[in-house]
C-alpha cells in the first residue's frame, strides 16, 4: 500500500535546483517515490507517467508529488522538501545592496549589470526566457554568454544583429564553453594561460581542444563561445566574425582557432575568408568528412608554435573484441559528430539522433539494430532537463542498456570534465561499465588541475575495464577497429 | 573584456561554478516573465527601434520644466460648454460608471445649473443628453472622480520651451467633496465659493508673480518628505510662499484674501492639483515614440484601470480596477470601499507618488506600512523603471533618482506591478471620502499592451 499526495505552489526554483531537491526527497526513509518539478506540459506528462495525478497548472506553478508508504508520512516528507528547497536557494549575503529588511534584489540582468557596473553577464535561464535577459544584457552595455538551448532560430538572429549593431559579442545561445580573461564560464577546463585563442561554435570541440593543447604544454587564453548555430545559414556566423575581430585586436593573441561542429558550406567559406584576410593566423577546426579532426589541428597548431605533438596519453585496455556494432553515447555533440565521421568512415552509416545526414536519424526510442551514436546533449533530449553534464541518469540507463544487448559490440563513451561539469562523473559511470561485459573505450576530455583531475577519473575508469584516451580521434578509431573496421 | 563582478541569471550551477574559481558573481533573482509573454518579450524586446525609441522618449520627459502661467475656467482654457463633462481615467458609459464618478457628475451638473437638485441629473447621462470624455483626452488630469465641468477654474501648466499646457481643477480639500463622489449642498457651495472667490484670487496672484515653477517645487518637496500624491504639505506651503504676497497686495478684499489662505493652507493636498498636470506634462513629452515600451498614462475611472504607452498611441489598455488595502477613516470599513479611481496614478507614472515612497516615512503607516517596506518599495520600482529623474532625488536612498519611466518590458518580466499611494472613494454616490492605502494595477494589463507593442513590431519588420 502507499499514499500519493500532489500539491502545487505559487513558487519558482530552476530545473537544477528542483533536480536535486527531488533526489534529496526520494531518498528521505519513507518516501518512496518523489518529484517535484515547475508544471510544464513535459513535466506534467512525466508526473502522469510516474502515476500522479496533477491539477491543471501552469509552467509558473511549482508541483510538489509525492509517494510514501502511509498518509501519516506526507508531513515528514513536505518537511523534506521545505528542507531541500530551503537549501537549494541561495544565500544572498555576497550581493550587493543587501543591506537589511528593505534591501531588494535585482531582478533582471540589466538591472544587476547597471547596479554593479559589470561588463558581462551568463544566461542559463529556459531558452524561451533567454532572448528577453540576453538582450537587457546587451541594453546595459555588456556582452552575454547564453548557456540557455532551446531558444528559436529567428530570436538568435535578431538577438546577434542587435549586438552587431553595438559592438558587442553573443556567446551563443547553447554555448556550453567559454575562458574570459582566464575565467571559466559554463563547462571549461583548467589549462595553463597562454597565447592560442578560440572561437568555438563547439562547446565540447573547444575543450578537446584545450585539453590536448595543455597536454602539449601549450596554454590557451580567451575562448569565446559562440553557440553551435553560429555558422548556420541562418545566423551567418555574425558572432563569430566579431569573437575573431576581437581576438585579432588583442596583442596578446598569437594564434586563433577557430572550432566547430559541421558548418553550412557557404558560412564556412564566407569565415574562411575573412579569416584569411586578419593579421593573426587562423587554424580553422571545422569538423566534416575529409577535413582534419580535431586531434589533427591540435597537432598542426602546436607543430606551428615550434612544438612536437606528444603520443596522446592512453589508460587501460579494452576487453577484447566480439564482434557487434558500435554504440556510441555522448554528452558532447562536438565529440558525437567527429566520432561518427572517423568511424563511418571505416564502418559505414551510423544512425544518431544528430544523424550525418538525414536519412540516418533515429526514431524517439533511441532503437537501432546496426551501428549507432546518441547525443544527450542535443535539444531535444534536453527539454525539462539538465545537461547530461550535469545529470547521468539517462545516459546510464542507456549505457546498460546497450551493455546487455548482444548486439553491441563496443561502448563508445565521452567523459567531459571540468568546471560546472558532474564532480565525480567516474563515481556513477566506473561500476555501470564494470557491471557490463562488452568492450569499453572512453574519450576523457579533462586536464590534471580541473576540479575532478583527469588522473584520477581516468584511472577509475580503466580499473573498471575501460580504455580511456584523451583524444576523442583516437578513441573512435579504437572502437571502430574494436567493432570490425579496418584500423 | 570584462569588468565588476559576472552577472549570472538562471542555473545557479554556473555561478558556483565561477564562484569557485574566485571570481566575484552578481546573482539576479530571476523568475519566469508573466504567463503567455515569452514570445512577445522576445519580440519586443528585439526590435532594432526599442533601445534608442525608450532613450529619447525619457529624455523628453526628464526635460519638461513646468511652470504654472495663468488660473481660469475651464470654458475657457478647455472650451467646454454646458453639457460638457470631463471626467478621471479611460472612456467609460453610464451604465458601468461606479457610485462615485456618478455622484460627482451629477454633482457637477447641479453646479453647472443642468437640474436643481443633482439626484435628478442621473436622468441626463442615462439618456446620453450630454457628453462626458476622460481628463487625458483634453489634455488634462482629475484627482479621483476628477470631474471637470465648464465654470470650474483650472490651473494651466505650460512647458516653456514648446508651449505646450495640461490643465487640472482647483483640490477641493479632503472628506465630502465633490471628487470623492459627494454632491450634498455645502460640496456645491464650497465648488461656488472656489469659482467666484478662489479662483480669481489665484488667477490675478499667479500673473502678477509670474510663472511659478511647478518642477523646481516638487524637486524641494521630495526633499521635506513629500512624495506628492497622498503627501503635499511641503508642496502646498511653498506654493503659498510664492504667491501670498501678490494675494495680499492684490485688488481682492482682504476677507477673500483671508479665506484663500486659510483654506489653502488647511488643504495639505491643495498642491496635488498642481503636481498632477506637472507630471502630465512632463510624459506627454514622451508620448508617440515609435517602438517605445514606456507607459505615458495610469488612471482609473473606479470602474476600469487604463494605461497608454508611448509606442502605442492613444489606445487604452484596460483592466478592472481593483481595492486599495489601507486604512479606513471613522467607522468605514473593506466593504465601504470603490475600486481604485483618478488621474492621480500620473505621479506614479512620472517616477513620485508610490514610486517615492521613500522619501515619505511620515505617511508609511496611513498607506499601511512600515519604513523598510517604503525603502523597499522604491527600490523595487527601479526594476521596472527605464531611468533616474537626475532633478528628482530621493535623500534616505543616497540621493538617488526618482525611478522614472514604466517600462512594459520590465513589468512583464519581473510580475513587479507599479505601486499607487491612493485615497478610496465611497463606493456609493454622494458618500465621500473613505481612507487611503496602497493598490496595483490589474496585471493583465501590461501583456496586453505588450501585445500590442509586439504586433505593432511584427509589422514593421
Amino acid at each position: 500500500m502507499s499514499h500519493t499526495h500532489v500539491e502545487l505552489r505559487d513558487a519558482y526554483a530552476d530545473s537544477v535546483v528542483l533536480l536535486e531537491v527531488s533526489k534529496a526527497v526520494a531518498a528521505t526513509p519513507g518516501v518512496l517515490d518523489a518529484q517535484v518539478a515547475m508544471g510544464t506540459p513535459l513535466n506534467v506528462e512525466v508526473l502522469t507517467g510516474m502515476g500522479f495525478e496533477v491539477p491543471p497548472c501552469s509552467p509558473n506553478t511549482m508541483v510538489v508529488a509525492l509517494r510514501v508508504g502511509s498518509e501519516e508520512e506526507v508531513p515528514a516528507a513536505l518537511a523534506a522538501v521545505d528542507a531541500a528547497l530551503a537549501a537549494g536557494r541561495r544565500d544572498s549575503s555576497g550581493s550587493s545592496g543587501s543591506d537589511g529588511p528593505s534591501a531588494v534584489l535585482p531582478r533582471t540582468t540589466g538591472r544587476a549589470l547597471r547596479r554593479t557596473g559589470s561588463t558581462l553577464a551568463l544566461v542559463s535561464v529556459p531558452g524561451e526566457h533567454a532572448t528577453a535577459e540576453a538582450v537587457d544584457a546587451l541594453d546595459a552595455g555588456a556582452d552575454v554568454l547564453v548557456f540557455s538551448d532551446n531558444v528559436p532560430v529567428e530570436q538568435e538572429v535578431a538577438l546577434k544583429r542587435l549586438a552587431t549593431e553595438r559592438g558587442r559579442l553573443v556567446m551563443g545561445p547553447d554555448c556550453g564553453t567559454a575562458v574570459v580573461d582566464g575565467v571559466g564560464l559554463g563547462f571549461a577546463n583548467v589549462v595553463p594561460p597562454g597565447d592560442v585563442a578560440l572561437v568555438a561554435a563547439s562547446g565540447t570541440g573547444a575543450q578537446q581542444l584545450m585539453c590536448l593543447l595543455a597536454a602539449a604544454g601549450v596554454g590557451v587564453g580567451d575562448v569565446l563561445g559562440v553557440g553551435g548555430r553560429d555558422l548556420s545559414e541562418e545566423v551567418g556566423g555574425l558572432s563569430t566574425l566579431e569573437a575573431l575581430r576581437r581576438l585579432d585586436a588583442d596583442p596578446g593573441v598569437r594564434r586563433i582557432v577557430l572550432v566547430s561542429k559541421p558548418p553550412a558550406p557557404a558560412v564556412a567559406a564566407r569565415v574562411e575568408e575573412h579569416a584569411a584576410g586578419l593579421s593573426t593566423p587562423v587554424d580553422l577546426a571545422l569538423l566534416g568528412p575529409g577535413r582534419p579532426d580535431l586531434t589533427a589541428v591540435a597537432e598542426s597548431v602546436v607543430a606551428a608554435l615550434g612544438g612536437t605533438a606528444p603520443t596522446w596519453p592512453v589508460r587501460g585496455t579494452a576487453r577484447p573484441a566480439r564482434g557487434g556494432h558500435l554504440r556510441g553515447l555522448f554528452v558532447g555533440g562536438t565529440l558525437c559528430d567527429e566520432a561518427m565521421i572517423i568511424a563511418a568512415g571505416r564502418l559505414g552509416p551510423i544512425r544518431s539522433n544528430i544523424p550525418l545526414s538525414p536519412e540516418l536519424a533515429l526514431g524517439p526510442d533511441l532503437q537501432s539494430d546496426g551501428h549507432l551514436m546518441v547525443d544527450f546533449g542535443d535539444d531535444r533530449l534536453t527539454q525539462g532537463r539538465a545537461h547530461p553534464m550535469i545529470d547521468p541518469t539517462l545516459r546510464l540507463e542507456q549505457l546498460a542498456r546497450f551493455g546487455a544487448d548482444p548486439a553491441t559490440g563496443v561502448l563508445l563513451l565521452d567523459v567531459v570534465l571540468g568546471h560546472a561539469a558532474e564532480p565525480d562523473p567516474a563515481a556513477l559511470l566506473a561500476p555501470a561499465i564494470a557491471a557490463v561485459d562488452v568492450p569499453v573505450v572512453v574519450a576523457c576530455v579533462g586536464t590534471t588541475a580541473d576540479p575532478q583531475g583527469l588522473d584520477r577519473q581516468a584511472e577509475a575508469l580503466a580499473g573498471a575495464g575501460a580504455e580511456v584516451h584523451l583524444s576523442n580521434a583516437a578513441a573512435a578509431r579504437r572502437a571502430a577497429e574494436l567493432a570490425g573496421g579496418a584500423a | 573584456m570584462s569588468t565588476g563582478p559576472i552577472v549570472a541569471a538562471g542555473a545557479d550551477l554556473f555561478a558556483t561554478a565561477v564562484e569557485s574559481q574566485g571570481v566575484p558573481v552578481e546573482r539576479v533573482d530571476w523568475r519566469p516573465p508573466m504567463e503567455g509573454t515569452s514570445a512577445d518579450l522576445a519580440t519586443v524586446l528585439t526590435d532594432p527601434l526599442r533601445a534608442d525609441a525608450n532613450r529619447r522618449a525619457v529624455e523628453a520627459v526628464l526635460g519638461v520644466q513646468a511652470v504654472l502661467v495663468d488660473v481660469a475656467p475651464a470654458s475657457e482654457v478647455l472650451g467646454l460648454s454646458k453639457g460638457e463633462f470631463l471626467h478621471a481615467g479611460p472612456p467609460i458609459g453610464w451604465e458601468r460608471t461606479s457610485g462615485p464618478l456618478r455622484g460627482a457628475l451629477m454633482g457637477a451638473a447641479a453646479l453647472e445649473g443642468l437640474v436643481d437638485d443633482p439626484e435628478d441629473a442621473a436622468a441626463l447621462f442615462e439618456a446620453g443628453s450630454v457628453t462626458w470624455e476622460p481628463c487625458h483626452h483634453r489634455s488634462a488630469v482629475g484627482p479621483m472622480a476628477g470631474v471637470v465641468s465648464p465654470s470650474m477654474w483650472m490651473f494651466v501648466i505650460e512647458d516653456a520651451a514648446s508651449g505646450r499646457r495640461t490643465y487640472c481643477s482647483l483640490n477641493e480639500g479632503l472628506g465630502k467633496v465633490l471628487r470623492y463622489g459627494a454632491y450634498a449642498p455645502d460640496v456645491l457651495d464650497r465648488l461656488h465659493w472656489m469659482a467666484a472667490v478662489l479662483g480669481p484670487v489665484l488667477r490675478d496672484a499667479v500673473r502678477t508673480t509670474g510663472p511659478v515653477d511647478v518642477t523646481a517645487i516638487l524637486t524641494q518637496m521630495l526633499q521635506m518628505g513629500d512624495e506628492a500624491h497622498n503627501r503635499n504639505r511641503a508642496g502646498t506651503l511653498m506654493l503659498l510662499r510664492d504667491l501670498s504676497p501678490a494675494m495680499v497686495s492684490g485688488p481682492h478684499p482682504s476677507s477673500d484674501v483671508a479665506e484663500a489662505l486659510r483654506f489653502i493652507g488647511g488643504n495639505d493636498h491643495f498642491f496635488l492639483n498642481l503636481a498632477m498636470p506637472a507630471c502630465k506634462l512632463a510624459l506627454d513629452a514622451g508620448r508617440d515614440v515609435e517602438g517605445s515600451t514606456m507607459v505615458v498614462a495610469m488612471a482609473r475611472n473606479g470602474t476600469d484601470f487604463g494605461i497608454q504607452v508611448s509606442g502605442t498611441g492613444d489606445e487604452w489598455f484596460t483592466g478592472p480596477a481593483q481595492l486599495a488595502d489601507g486604512l479606513f477613516l471613522g467607522s468605514y470599513g473593506p466593504d465601504d470601499a470603490n475600486p481604485d479611481i483618478g488621474d492621480s496614478a500620473i505621479t506614479e507614472t512620472a517616477g513620485i507618488g508610490g514610486f517615492a515612497m521613500a522619501t515619505a516615512p511620515a505617511i508609511v503607516r496611513f498607506v499601511g506600512g512600515t519604513v523598510p517596506d517604503a525603502l523597499a518599495t522604491t527600490r523595487r520600482m527601479h526594476e521596472i523603471t527605464l531611468a533616474e529623474n537626475p532633478r528628482w532625488s530621493i535623500p534616505v536612498l543616497d540621493f538617488a533618482g526618482a525611478p522614472t519611466g514604466i517600462d512594459v518590458t520590465a513589468v512583464c518580466r519581473t510580475g513587479i506591478l507599479p505601486q499607487i499611494n491612493t485615497g478610496m472613494a465611497g463606493r456609493v454616490a454622494g458618500v465621500g471620502q473613505v481612507g487611503a492605502g496602497l493598490v496595483n494595477p490589474p496585471a493583465e494589463i501590461f501583456p496586453k499592451a505588450l501585445a500590442a507593442l509586439a504586433a505593432r513590431t511584427r509589422s514593421r519588420a
